[in-house]
């Protein structure tokens, strides 16, 4: 990270909507549409992890598989290494797909039961290489031995591991193709506590070693102040807040950032009986009908009236951090972008430690 | 909070055992424990470590077979509930012990106006007639926390969020005034600022209604926050027992020691890298003859290899009362 040339942006979200339209009446009519993900930008430096936080059914996992284009987007640009997934045609796509790849929540559902190990590793090699078998199983024994599986195991299949292990065989075929770029989707939240710190460990371990760029989806905000170096808030389909990590753990601006770290329980009894916690009222408003004006002036403890009538636009309001909150006013530098100033100003922070 | 209560719930020696085609699991193995009236006993263990088991055993919920319930007792009311017949152990469940589950949408019947759900333990266990129950209903729906409980009564749970269905389970459960409240992960499926609505609730409904309840949890923190007193479970075993500060103070157990530094801190000096405990959590083919923990202990020796650590109290005080272990490994920290 420490080069003599601040890190580049790896990936460029500019202004990405992800709209689900809903089909109602006898007509089936489009009658409106689930705005799952609405005008979301921000960018991901080369090597850095950056954490997706926030409540299920903001719209973090749908933001993970419109960068991959797992989802035709609505509107807006993904730019990853150059180009612009969102819009490329398909065999640019397909040449573009080994570049970019996916760590899935639930190792059982994102493995085929009936395909072994080395099938499932080796399945991206077929698919995007011309290797011979031999050249293969060579690549599928060094994936493995990466990720900590036994080579006994090949020949296994996926119900004859644990959960842990069967996240490493994920893990295993999301490297397989020497990617840049992986979205890991919620890849702990399905594991037991003892077995979270290793599969973490070893996500760690892989990108120090192969230099890779993660975008580590989690609703678990103690493991993501761990894991990630810049984290981004999402409240109902935009975000909140993007702030450094130490930064935004120790002074959350937004509210809605606020009120989500003073809600997670910490494991000390002293702490918990002395800490004041802010309790949110109500739930989360739907997606289909969101509020007029800050989506979150329906529960915020702070909202004053033009929360109700003006949306929020995400600015920088001290260096290196982008909040969208009427109570923040926009520094002059670089209001309204999160582009190459940020990218600068992160490397200096850093190059500050 | 409580302290020195008498026992509303006593269970001694409870084994159960799953018989299934590759072999029997055991999945509680010789569990005591006591609740005192008041107190909020929170459970911590990973998934199979046979906290819900247990649970779930004592007031037979499980189908027989798979489930075996062996042996043991459990005393409530001055009567052994697993030596009594199935119909008054329906009477007793839903009247003197209510339970709720984790995951609020698959426990409520769909098809069914939540006022009915609520209505149901009323008419059943109470003896009220359906206007009354009716009335009843909707207290509980306003105690616990929702608004404009009279019209509510008529909703489907399907028009109630995660966090609101959660609150119509704890009203069920509440309905008819129980003595134990077992609740079974019951924010694991919310989110956290939800989580910490019903966190919130719950601690109000202490200090109202007084009851006891056993908090079953994987989340070391939300224990933290809401127990009096915590069992930490492994391999169908309670591994240790202890008053909540003196637990996260000072945890003797090698497996509690490893949990609680396994898990990265949300405020104070982050770590760089997670502690880990290696391998996978046991799973019992036979009655342990040596201890379950054994092959993933920093300080296992061959004491532990050959014989299962019975729990011995740790300050002197009886077992169950202070702080007690089921370990053979002293910690240094322990003698000073």
């Amino acid at each position: 990270m420490l080069d003599a040339t601040p890190p580049r942006a790896l990936v460029q979200v500019r202004d990405l909507k992800m709209y689900f339209p809903i089909y109602s009446g006898i007509l089936r009519r489009h009658t409106g549409d689930v705005k799952a993900v609405d005008g979301v930008s921000f960018d991901i430096l080369q090597g850095e992890t950056l954490g997706l936080v926030g409540e299920s059914g903001c719209g973090k996992s749908t933001v993970g598989r419109a960068l991959l284009r797992l989802y035709e987007v609505t509107g807006g640009s993904v730019i990853i290494d150059g180009d612009d997934v969102a819009h490329l045609s398909p065999e640019k796509l397909r040449l573009k797909r080994p570049t970019m790849q996916m760590v899935f929540q639930d190792p059982q559902a994102s493995l085929n039961p009936r395909m072994t190990v080395a099938q499932i590793i080796g399945e991206p090699l077929v698919e995007h290489t011309d290797w011979d078998t031999d050249k293969r199983l060579t690549r599928i024994y060094d994936l493995m031995d990466k990720v900590g599986l036994n080579h006994r195991f090949a020949n296994r299949f996926p119900h004859e591991f644990s959960g842990g292990q069967r996240q490493r065989i994920g893990i295993a075929r999301a490297l397989a193709l020497n990617p840049k770029f992986i979205v890991c989707d919620e890849p702990i939240a399905a594991l037991d506590v003892s077995i979270q710190a290793q599969v973490v460990n070893l996500l760690e371990d892989l990108q120090s070693q192969l230099g890779l760029t993660y975008l580590f989806i989690s609703h678990d905000l103690s493991m993501v102040r761990h894991i990630a170096d810049r984290v981004a808030v999402m409240y109902l389909g935009r975000i909140a807040e993007i702030s450094p990590r130490d930064a935004l753990y120790a002074r959350p601006l937004h509210p809605y950032a606020e009120a989500l770290l003073s809600a997670v329980p910490e494991p000390d009894p002293n702490v918990e009986s002395t800490r004041t916690r802010i309790i949110l009222k109500g739930d989360v408003p739907s997606p289909a009908n969101p509020p007029k004006g800050c989506n979150f002036n329906t529960r915020c403890p702070r909202v004053f009236d033009r929360c109700r009538v003006e949306k929020p636009d995400l600015v920088q309001v001290e260096p290196g951090r982008h909040v969208a909150c009427h109570l923040y006013p926009a520094q002059n530098t670089s209001a309204g972008s999160t582009g190459r100033t940020e990218a600068s100003e992160h490397y200096q922070q850093g190059a500050m430690q | 909070m409580p302290d020195g209560g008498d026992a509303v719930l006593d269970v001694r020696g409870l084994k159960t055992v799953f018989r299934t085609r590759g072999g029997e699991v055991h999945a509680v193995n010789s569990v005591s424990f006591h609740l005192r009236a008041g107190e909020l006993l929170g459970v911590v263990g990973e998934s199979g470590s046979g906290k819900s088991v247990t649970m779930m055993s004592l007031i037979g919920l499980l189908p027989s077979p798979p489930a075996d319930v062996r042996g043991g007792e459990v005393w409530l009311g001055g009567r052994d509930i697993l030596k009594i017949g199935d119909d008054e152990l329906r009477n007793l469940r839903g009247a003197r012990i209510g339970f709720v589950f984790q995951d609020p949408m698959t426990s409520l019947n769909p098809v069914f106006k939540v006022g009915n759900q609520i209505m149901e333990p009323l008419t059943r266990h109470m003896g009220l007639s359906r206007a009354q129950a009716r009335v009843r209903a909707a207290e509980l729906l306003d105690l616990v926390g929702i608004s404009d409980a009279t019209k509510r009564l008529s909703s489907y749970p399907h028009q109630f969020s995660g966090g609101m269905r959660q609150r119509v389970m704890i009203a069920i459960a509440l309905a008819c005034d129980p003595e134990v409240l077992i609740a079974d992960e019951p924010t694991t499926a919310l989110d956290v600022t939800i989580q910490a609505q019903i966190l919130e609730l719950i601690k109000g409904l202490r200090q109202k209604l007084g009851m006891a309840i056993i908090w079953i949890t994987h989340d070391l923190g939300v224990i933290a926050g809401i127990a009096d007193r915590v069992m930490v479970m492994y391999g169908g075993q309670i591994v240790e027992q202890a008053p909540v500060k003196e637990l996260f103070g000072n945890p003797a157990h090698p497996y509690t020691r490893a949990l609680l530094q396994t898990i990265p801190a949300i405020s104070g000096p982050r770590e760089d890298r997670l502690q880990v405990i290696p391998g996978q959590p046991a799973i019992m083919g036979a009655e342990p003859t040596a201890c379950s923990f054994r092959t993933r202990c920093a300080h296992a020796f061959d004491r532990c290899h050959r014989e299962n650590p019975l729990r011995r109290p740790l300050d002197g005080r009886p077992l169950g009362t202070g702080h007690d272990v089921a370990c053979h490994w002293t910690p240094e920290e322990a003698h000073a």
